[in-house]
């Protein structure tokens, strides 16, 4: 797929400058991965919007020009104030303000950082989860693999926001008050517990392959433990397919916590993710504010948009067999 | 053919026995069955006789053939919140859900198939590329988002479409249907076109690169090779041959409409089960969330199993007798 032009970069000039801008350029230009990122137009946005994206998530308190949840400083004299472009609107609130007074581009950024939070600690959990049981699915075989398997059937033939759903609820049955971070655990435990079940298939079927190589052969012949060979030998070996999978499912956790959240059983109004947000903001979209409830929906499909290409970037770049 | 139906009656019956498994330990070991019929204030004596009477001292294997039994019936015991029975709950809100799911199909299919063939035969146009480009942002968008945008500009800024409800209503006996009235359709527009978005750009770009796939094969080459018309070739032999994949997904696809349709139901608050089941999950009403998991868990399993026989009447192929069979 990313053909190497020759003469696309000039080879003399590098010698002449030594390690400069240009040497580094090359150092990428040589790299498989390097190089097909630089030559597809693509992927260099989609990572730039995400990398913008996570950096205002990241450093929302430094960024964002208010502090949304300090109490003392909101007014509500500057609720529902609609963009700057607005005859109406403020300078100081760029993007307008919501029902009580806070600053959307601010909400929008503290806001991210708590879907970004979500999405990559369900994503890392479902990881660890699904690579284990693939692992042992794969390695054990027998009874366990095949109970394994079946469960993930039953799991895959039901939608995943259903079950994430169920999950919810029954997080919520078990622990009628939670708050604050116990909250936040039953969404990242029932977002991961749809996600594991991609990962566990994949590792599976990476892991019937490599398990009669001749290098597990050779650890099994002189003496390691299974678990042993499962961790130091196996497991580099399949975790490729993983790292695509699991920038994808970023993406579709994301998503998901939207979604929950939307519904009114993910993350709680006191720490708004972008879900919330929506949420709140979808009840004054009759009285003609839209700002409140559109741009926290641009930004999430904004994030889910960028991490999918990069995605889908990444597992063509990965794929031996498209170069 | 026999044989493969059971089979699959046997697996059918293999999945809906784990899900009443995974709906009886909800209510074993989540909600406290005692205090949902008595409430919170009742003495020790009133909750040891309200345990025999409902059977919880009895070996736990009774007390899940209870339970299948019951749920056979349809009969999931009260609801935590609302106080009444599950079943006539649930019946209350069926109608709603199932005529949004089935308009939204009927829109996915009749829409998506056609889009599809078109976008394949005039592959590399303007006008198909522009297809594939929405059909793109129709697979990423969040339903609920497309739902909103939806309301923004036909409810409020145009006026067209209410968003709320789903206006008039006939009786027919237990049965509540809009799809007598005037007002009834007008209602169902928004929330059946949200959703119907996501399936439709799925089958659409499913049958795309199915028919893309068919149309090089060496038997589409020798259609044309025997003179036959355009028409013949692209819906006699190609759009044939796509649909057993089709159907699979589509199949798949009209099951998880009834789940979406938990999305779609909040945003234009359908008075469906979805919406039932949303409230359930917030105030952590188990006996309505065990019911309606049964429900969906059956509905998935008798639609795939229609997909199934479904293959038989489109694929003439399998319903020869395979050679080792005799």
């Amino acid at each position: 797929m990313f053909a190497r032009g020759n003469a696309a970069y000039p080879k003399d000039s590098i010698q002449l400058t030594g390690f400069t801008v240009k040497s580094l350029y090359k150092k990428i230009y040589d790299s498989d991965v390097g190089y097909s990122f630089i030559t597809s137009p693509t992927a260099i946005l989609a990572a730039v919007i995400a990398f913008v994206c996570i950096f205002c998530a990241l450093f929302a308190p430094w960024v964002a020009p208010h502090n949304p949840f300090d109490l003392a400083s909101l007014e509500l004299g500057n609720a529902r104030l609609p963009p700057a472009w607005y005859p109406e609107g403020s300078g100081r609130f760029p993007l307008g303000t919501d029902d009580q007074g806070r600053d959307i581009l601010s909400t929008l950024m503290y806001g991210a950082r708590i879907s970004l939070v979500v999405g990559l600690a369900s994503v890392c959990l479902s990881v660890i989860f699904g690579v284990s049981m693939g692992l042992l699915a794969g390695f054990l075989g027998g009874w366990v693999d095949s109970l394994l398997m079946r469960m993930c059937d039953v799991m895959l033939s039901f939608p995943a926001i259903l079950i994430a759903l169920l999950i919810a609820g029954v997080g919520r049955a078990l622990f009628p008050n939670a708050h604050g971070a116990l909250a936040f655990g039953v969404l990242i435990v029932s977002i991961s517990l749809v996600g594991w079940v991609q990962y566990a298939r994949t590792v599976r079927g990476s892991t019937l392959v490599e398990r009669n190589k001749e290098y597990v052969q050779a650890a099994r012949v002189t003496g390691v433990a299974p678990l042993r060979i499962m961790r130091r030998h196996v497991l580099p070996n399949v975790l490729g397919p993983v790292l695509v999978l699991s920038t994808i499912q970023v993406a579709t956790a994301i998503i998901t916590e939207a979604t929950l959240s939307f519904l009114g059983v993910g993350a709680p109004p006191t720490s708004p993710s972008l879900g919330t947000l929506i949420r709140i903001g979808n009840d004054y979209l009759f009285s003609g504010e839209w700002w409140i409830t559109i741009f926290p929906g641009a930004m999430l499909v904004l994030i889910a948009l960028s991490v999918n290409l990069l995605g889908d970037w990444l597992r063509d770049a990965l794929n031996p067999r498209l170069r | 053919m026999l044989a493969f139906i059971i089979r699959r009656l046997a697996q059918a019956v293999i999945v809906m026995f784990c899900v009443a498994l995974v709906a009886f330990m909800l209510f074993q070991y989540v909600g406290d069955p005692v205090s949902q019929v008595l409430g919170q204030d009742a003495t020790a004596e009133q909750i040891r006789e309200a345990r025999d009477a409902l059977g919880l001292n009895n070996s736990i294997f009774v007390q899940f053939w209870h339970f299948l039994s019951n749920a056979a019936q349809g009969e999931f015991g009260f609801s935590l919140r609302q106080g009444s029975k599950v079943s006539t709950l649930i019946a209350e809100r069926f109608p709603a859900t199932l005529e949004l799911a089935l308009s939204a199909a009927v829109l996915a299919l009749s829409l998506g198939i056609p889009m599809g063939v078109y976008a394949a035969l005039k592959r590399g146009s303007f006008s198909s590329q522009v297809l594939m480009t929405v059909s793109l942002l129709g697979v990423s968008l969040p339903t609920f988002l497309i739902g909103i945008v939806l309301i923004l500009i036909f409810a409020v800024n145009l006026n067209w479409f209410p968003s709320f409800g789903r206006g008039e209503v006939t009786r027919l006996g237990w049965w509540t249907t809009g799809f007598l009235t005037a007002k009834g359709w007008h209602h169902l527009v928004l929330p059946a076109t949200t959703l119907a978005i996501f399936q439709l750009t799925l089958i659409m770009r499913l049958v795309r690169a199915e028919m893309l796939e068919v149309l090089r094969t060496d038997y589409i080459k020798f259609a044309r090779a025997r003179g036959l018309t355009n028409r013949a070739v692209h819906f006699g032999h190609a759009l044939k041959n796509t649909l057993v994949p089709v159907m699979t997904i589509s199949g798949l696809q009209i099951g998880g409409l009834i789940a979406f349709a938990i999305i779609t139901e909040t945003v234009f608050q359908w008075p469906g089960m979805g919406l039932l089941f949303i409230q359930a999950v917030s105030f952590a009403d188990i006996p309505v969330m065990a019911a309606y998991l049964c429900l969906i868990a059956l509905i998935f399993v008798i639609i795939n199993l229609i997909v199934d026989l479904l293959y038989f009447a489109v694929d003439p192929r399998l319903r020869v007798e395979k050679p080792g069979g005799h």
